[in-house]
């Protein structure tokens, strides 16, 4: 490796668990070149090759599409791959697993509360009938898939529940990102799944349980806006309520 | 002899829940809590009304009571605090609603801003009107 255009470097403290080793977390400081081409992910890369192999963390596409490399630095959720060293100069940075999360080592969480949720709210198009092969796709015009789209952005990276201060204190709470995604399906002109997932948002754990904080939209790197997702949801289930209620010959799905 | 999974090392998940003060450390959860809190001055302003309302039920003496209370540095100053608890929490929420609120017209949807300006100047108009209807009649 040629470090020959590093001029200085930049302290990171890495949040250690090792479950084997120790029942409370620690820190451990790592010097490592201050590149202004670096991320954060490829200090952490840096680290483990060159200092502590047995640093653990999640990453994969270093481009800010697959998602698994959310991590706290200085507090804020963010994609290790898309934040640059740089910006945290002169240091030092403070790298966490992501808040709200079981840390399973280092800076691993588990997921599998989200994996849950998020197979919870149906996120794939119900159809009532299938139609027959002969009569074609089913077509969406371009105002129509403009209606979810923002929503479909998501790369379930969690950094949002990580923002979400009710998600932290009621971790039954379904969630920023699976809540985006229901919407996303819900709005989908080919989707007939509404009733059904209306029944699982409505419940204790769903929308209702949101009180608006708006950070999830903040730090969510897709600007998939989930906090807009869940209000909308709820003003649209509002209404729907009060049509069945005053016009029940409605019916509708 | 044991049966199961081979579980030396495996996940011990570890997981502390939020401290109490969790919110402290960002001026974004402050404003969360501040918006949420401030609903005490709502609720204020709900009673004082029910307060008014009964005293007025109930006759001119109780009435007098009352209007006599309202006048009160006491009074003053919890009006003073609701109000500005009443402004921070409808600013806030007034400034969430285009989230809230997709409007469309035809097939465009109506940018945020406009449902802002709509918002505040639904309240501006309400607030003359009532405005009006203390001081003329
Ligand atoms: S909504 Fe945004 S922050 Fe949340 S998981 Fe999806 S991409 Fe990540
Ligand atoms: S490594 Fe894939 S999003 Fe960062």
């Amino acid at each position: 490796m040629n470090h020959a255009n590093t001029t200085t470097t930049i302290d990171l403290e890495v949040y250690r668990y090792r479950p084997e080793l120790e029942t409370e977390p620690t820190f451990d400081t790592f010097t490592v070149p201050l590149r202004s081409d670096w991320v954060i992910l490829d200090a952490l890369n840096y680290i483990k090759d060159e200092i502590d192999g047995t640093l653990s963390y999640r990453w994969s596409c270093q481009m800010g599409v697959c998602g698994s490399c959310g991590m706290m630095a200085n507090g804020e959720p963010i994609l290790t791959c898309a934040s640059f060293l740089k910006n945290y100069a002169p240091g030092p940075i403070r790298v966490e697993p992501l808040a709200n999360f079981p840390v399973a080592r280092d800076l691993i969480i588990s997921m599998d509360d989200f994996m849950e949720k998020l197979n919870r709210i149906k996120p794939w198009i119900i159809v009532e009938e299938e139609k027959p092969l002969e009569e074609g796709e089913y077509l969406q015009t371009p105002e129509q898939l403009d209606e979810y789209k923002q929503f479909s952005m998501c790369i379930n990276c969690m950094l949002c529940y990580s923002a979400c201060p009710i998600y932290g204190m009621e971790p039954s709470f379904i969630g920023p990102a699976a809540l985006a995604l229901a919407q996303r399906y819900n709005l989908d002109s080919r989707d007939h799944g509404n009733q059904q997932r209306l029944d699982i948002l409505s419940t204790d754990d769903g929308i209702w349980q949101c009180t608006f904080v708006g950070e999830c939209s903040e730090v969510c790197p897709e600007n998939v806006d989930p906090a807009g997702a869940i209000q909308q949801y709820k003003v649209a289930s509002t209404n729907d309520w009060w049509k069945s209620k005053l016009m029940p010959w409605g019916n509708k799905k | 002899m044991s049966y199961g999974r081979y579980k030396k090392n495996h996940p011990w998940l570890y997981h502390k829940k939020p401290p109490l003060l969790w919110w402290v450390k960002k001026w974004a959860y402050v404003r969360f809590i501040l918006r949420e809190l401030t609903s005490l001055g709502v609720a204020f302003y709900v009673v004082v009304l029910l307060t008014y309302v009964n005293a007025v039920s109930q006759g001119p003496e109780a009435f007098a009571v009352f209007s006599d209370w309202l006048k009160s540095p006491l009074s003053l100053g919890l009006h003073g605090i609701a109000f500005i608890f009443v402004l921070f929490h409808s600013i806030t929420w007034f400034n969430l609603a285009p989230k809230a609120m997709v409007v469309h017209l035809g097939k465009k949807r109506i940018p945020g801003r406009i449902i802002l300006i709509m918002n505040y100047s639904m309240w501006f108009v309400v607030t003359a009107g009532f405005f009006w209807l203390l001081t003329t009649v």
